[in-house]
């Protein structure tokens, strides 16, 4: 049902596969990418990429793997991020100029392939591009009227709009037109005129003015964007739909990571330690579907042995010995889903990566096939 | 050797203040209500309609905004609201609430754990606290913390 392969005691902070997902590069928590191939059952290390300086252990925080021109872009808390290509059976970097003043959160490639984003503290986004004349990758930088650390990027399928998460508890879609390297875009649900930097649209998370915004993403034609934020909510915008706005708070811990399935359901992932499917309808209503961690508690219960039960009287004054280990696959926080196979309004394979070092594939066939009443619409 | 190594005065300057950069919370003075209505409330606590009380108490709540007095009024309603039930009456409580309803509730629980009226409340707040929690889950208390608009 699931595939799972742990990577370590540490957790795994960001990781990117490649265009078959034979490749995956991740970071295990610390300066450096690790490039695993996979081997049937088992991912064997190929590659170690150690260019982010790791001066006060300051960690790559963003990996993204363009899928065509198979290049590699990662940023750092060391303010800095470099652009991998494989040349000779070896990954060779180059820096990009980004001009930030903070640590960089989250970087993302564009659809084409021909630019990338990069958020970071400095309250502002990075469109990086490539200028062919010195051959290096230069930035254009978004900043009205973001007032905080951007936590995550998403870009829409035209390669020219982009919405960005905010710990100012906002989630926006920008454009990040370029004239450099591309034409000028027709008009969208998201609004007609373009240039570069403009806000086409600016969502707050709550009336209550609570939550930093976790994660964004487009829908796959462009017209929906979810987010999850820090109060335990989930949020879609439908922009074909008059710009609706839904949102749904959740009895849940709050995620960190969502994405887009089909046209209508979302996998959810966080701080609950499991993957969670949402449906959001053409009324706009959003619901709870299913949990798609259906692991049983462990029965290690069993026969308790009288030593720990005192023990645990004595230390915990508890009565009856309950662990406090989830019952779950990931046995830490979740902090990125992402499709695997498939594409995100027809997803076969979705991914997860966890604080506890592992990395799980889930199967739709099989999971609708064991979990009662799940059925992808 | 600087001749100047005693001043210290420079310590207690907060440099925070002076940053430019500094994030400046949305200014919103309208709160976004104006507090339960007291003798409505007491009325239907006098006739014993505890359930209808507390989804009175629980509308209209000032959260956000300045108004201090409003707020600590309509925190000690809500106390007076929550300590008037008995044990069996409360879920009958809960399950009147919509899940808006709930998550005001348990910031008021909270609140009322901050500033307790009396000796007992604290334990009634926490059968309350145990009811709304089964019903709202984490997610209302997380929200407890995160809802910059306080009540």
């Amino acid at each position: 049902m699931t595939q799972q392969h742990i990577f370590g005691y540490g957790p795994v902070t960001c990781a990117a596969f490649n265009k078959d997902c034979t490749q995956v590069a991740l970071s295990p928590n610390n300066s450096e990418v690790h490039i695993y191939e996979s081997h049937g059952k088992s991912w064997e290390k190929i590659h170690e990429l150690k260019e982010h300086n790791n001066a006060h252990g300051q960690c790559v925080t963003g990996i993204d793997w363009a899928p065509n021109s198979n290049r590699i872009v990662t940023c750092g808390a060391d303010r800095n991020a470099y652009v991998w290509v494989l040349q000779d059976g070896s990954w060779r970097p180059t820096l990009v100029i980004l001009r930030i003043n903070r640590a960089a959160t989250c970087v993302k490639w564009s659809p084409l392939e021909n630019k990338f984003a990069v958020g970071s503290g400095s309250r502002l986004i990075s469109v990086c591009y490539f200028e062919e004349e010195n051959n290096w990758w230069v930035s254009k930088h978004i900043k009205k009227p973001i007032r905080s650390t951007i936590t995550c990027l998403d870009w829409h399928p035209n390669n020219i709009l982009l919405a960005a998460g905010s710990s100012d508890f906002k989630a926006r879609v920008f454009s990040a037109y370029v004239k450099e390297v591309e034409k000028k875009p027709s008009p969208t649900s998201w609004g007609s005129k373009m240039p570069f930097g403009n806000l086409m649209s600016e969502f707050s998370n709550s009336p209550y003015g609570g939550g930093w915004v976790h994660s964004v993403c487009f829908s796959e034609s462009g017209e929906k964007l979810c987010w999850v934020a820090h109060d335990s909510s989930l949020s879609v915008v439908d922009s074909g739909n008059g710009m609706a706005q839904s949102s749904t708070k959740t009895e849940f811990l709050p995620f960190l990571s969502c994405t887009w399935v089909t046209n209508n359901s979302m996998v959810v992932a966080g701080h609950g330690c499991l993957p969670m499917l949402y449906l959001h309808d053409d009324q706009g209503n959003i619901t709870f579907l299913h949990k798609l961690d259906q692991s049983k508690s462990s029965s290690g219960g069993g026969t308790i042995s009288a030593m720990k039960r005192f023990q645990t009287m004595d230390r915990m004054a508890a009565t009856e010995v309950a662990t406090t280990d989830p019952n779950t696959i990931h046995q830490n926080t979740i902090t990125q889903v992402m499709v695997h196979s498939g594409t995100k309004d027809r997803c076969e394979k979705f991914v997860s990566i966890a604080m506890d070092g592992k990395m799980v594939i889930w199967d739709f066939k099989s999971l609708e096939s064991s979990i009662e009443g799940l059925k992808l619409m | 050797m600087s001749k100047n190594t005693g001043a210290s005065r420079f310590r207690k300057v907060d440099v925070d203040e002076f940053d430019e950069n500094k994030y400046v919370e949305d200014v919103d003075e309208t709160p976004t209500g104006t507090g339960p209505n007291e003798q409505e409330v007491s009325s239907l606590l006098q006739q014993g309609e505890n359930v209808e009380a507390l989804k009175r108490v629980l509308s209209n709540p000032p959260t956000g905004g300045k108004n201090q007095a409003a707020k600590d009024q309509a925190g000690r309603l809500v106390l007076r609201v929550l300590v008037s039930f008995k044990k069996s009456e409360m879920d009958k409580g809960i399950k009147a609430l919509d899940s808006k309803q709930l998550d005001l509730l348990m910031k008021y629980i909270y609140r009322g754990f901050e500033n307790p009226a009396d000796d007992s409340s604290s334990s009634t707040l926490l059968i309350w606290h145990e009811k709304a929690y089964a019903v709202g889950g984490l997610g209302s208390i997380v929200r407890v913390l995160t809802d910059r608009k306080t009540v």
